[in-house]
């Protein structure tokens, strides 16, 4: 089993619903985000192209954050997921710094935090929070091991590219292009 | 032109408008570490070679401070945590893969280590310290008895100390500044420079001081040619480490690097230290001092420039 996440890059307007959905589900501390979406512009006025990505962790297969944690906090849970143990956790900051997408936060109560692709809801069987409130259904989730998941599906029949390949982390989140 | 922004506002304690997660604690603790290494090391290392009396200041009274600079250490690390409760789960596991558990478990081994050395060489510099207890006066004999094997043990800890303090950084491949190899050597010879300064620092003896300027002038050479090479390899690789040494070629941290770090960390001492050689009248004090602050300036510059570099997008 290995959990990824597909985004459409052409369907996605820049809502940031998946932000609030995150925050809300995941009672994430007022002023944090584990989710953000991140506007690109190519281009002179008038001639403009526009890309717009709605990033988190990347749940990496090579995570460079679980190596480099002094005590296991930081693993790696069913289907690939990156999950902290908060009270395993002594807040550190070394997987804060080996994260090349910044996807991590020192949480007020001390512990490191970040997404965890909603594993809550995952093991009910419900999509994570901002897939599931996308008003432009342009996010796909489900198993790669899966061939008839949503995320495979999507894979199969579209060009994607994932973010700073070259870091080595081996990223589980895919833009569609 | 090709803008790249967040739209949805993140602004991530510690996280955004760019990393700053570690501030000074964790540098701080990289050059007492380091200072530790070095001074522990030149202990070690002249009562191998059987010159306990020629350079006592090195083998017995420099390493008196060691405990001292290492508890003053493991205070700043603790404070960096922000799950400080939890600080004991560093001990509970060894990962062989994280430079930090191999930094926790090497510093469980040369604080005691510091500790013993400190207890066996105090008699020696306070001759009229008395330990009062049998227990403690029998446990004296016995490492006294064994102190070449400590001397070993303390020669080999220091480096593997030395070094982790660079690796700990080089480590993060998601920060090109610190992803560089060379950091390891680089702040191994920074820390054996400072303890030979402290060493010159404290001892009155003046052959011992002559040897420890000798010493430095050689380390502060190879740190150089270390220093170089990293930028060497820094221009020579991907556009990301050319922009991570773009910092300190050009960038924010050059003037502060270039005349803290290199001109009077290392090449005015060595001016200094090569004319007190030649029997100039230069008072040791500065040379030491000016060593010791370039070695801590260049934990800081490059602990607070890394957290800046990052990746393209």
């Amino acid at each position: 089993m290995r959990y990824a996440m597909a985004i459409d890059t052409k369907k996605c307007v820049g809502c940031s619903d998946c932000v609030v959905a995150c925050q809300t589900e995941n009672d994430v501390p007022i002023g944090y985000c584990r989710d953000w979406v991140v506007e690109v512009t190519n281009g002179t006025y008038p001639q403009l192209e526009i890309e717009i990505r709605s990033e988190r962790c990347n749940q990496c297969s090579n995570a460079p954050c679980v190596r480099c944690c002094p005590t296991g906090a930081s693993h790696i849970a069913d289907g690939g997921i990156v999950l902290v143990t908060e009270n395993k956790c002594i807040g550190c900051g070394a997987c804060i710094n080996s994260c090349p997408y910044d996807a991590r936060y020192s949480h007020p109560d001390g512990y490191v935090d970040k997404c965890t692709f909603c594993i809550q809801r995952i093991r009910k069987g419900l999509e994570p929070a901002c897939v599931a409130t996308c008003p432009t259904k342009c996010m796909y989730f489900g198993d790669l091991d899966d061939p008839n998941s949503p995320v495979s599906k999507m894979l199969k029949i579209r060009k994607y590219t994932t973010l700073i390949p070259e870091a080595g982390t081996e990223p589980q989140l895919y833009f569609l292009m | 032109m090709r803008e790249e922004i967040i739209v949805s506002g993140r602004a991530n304690p510690y996280i955004d408008p760019h990393l700053n997660i570690w501030h000074w604690q964790i540098p701080l603790y990289l050059f007492l570490g380091g200072l530790a290494a070095g001074i522990l090391f030149f202990a070690g290392m002249y009562t191998i070679m059987g010159k306990e009396k020629a350079y006592s200041t090195a083998v017995s009274k420099a390493p008196l401070i060691v405990p001292f600079l290492l508890i003053l250490g493991l205070i700043a690390l603790f404070l960096d945590l922000k799950h400080k409760l939890y600080f004991w789960r560093l001990y509970t596991t060894i990962r062989i893969e994280s430079p930090m558990s191999w930094g926790a478990w090497v510093l469980m081994l040369v604080t005691p280590l510091s500790f013993i050395w400190a207890a066996i060489k105090v008699r020696e510099v306070f001759p009229r310290w008395d330990w009062k207890f049998d227990v403690l006066k029998n446990l004296e004999t016995f490492f006294m008895k064994h102190k070449l094997i400590l001397a070993w043990i303390m020669v080999v800890s220091s480096v593997i100390l030395g070094v982790y303090t660079g690796i700990l950084f080089s480590a993060f491949n998601a920060r090109p500044l610190w992803n560089t190899s060379i950091l390891g050597p680089l702040f191994l010879a920074s820390g054996l420079s400072a303890g030979a300064a402290m060493i010159m620092l404290l001892s009155k003896d003046h052959a011992e001081r002559t040897l420890f300027a000798k010493i430095d002038i050689g380390i502060i050479a190879v740190e150089m040619f270390l220093i170089v090479h990293m930028f060497m390899g820094f221009l020579a690789s991907t556009q990301v480490q050319i922009d991570a040494a773009g910092l300190f070629l050009g960038g924010p941290y050059t003037a502060s690097f270039w005349i803290f770090v290199v001109i009077l960390g290392m090449i005015v001492p060595v001016i200094l230290e090569v004319l007190e050689l030649r029997k100039y009248k230069i008072p040791v004090v500065i040379p030491a001092l000016l060593v010791l602050f370039g070695s801590l300036m260049m934990r800081f510059l490059i602990a607070f420039a890394g957290q800046e570099s990052r990746w393209l997008y």
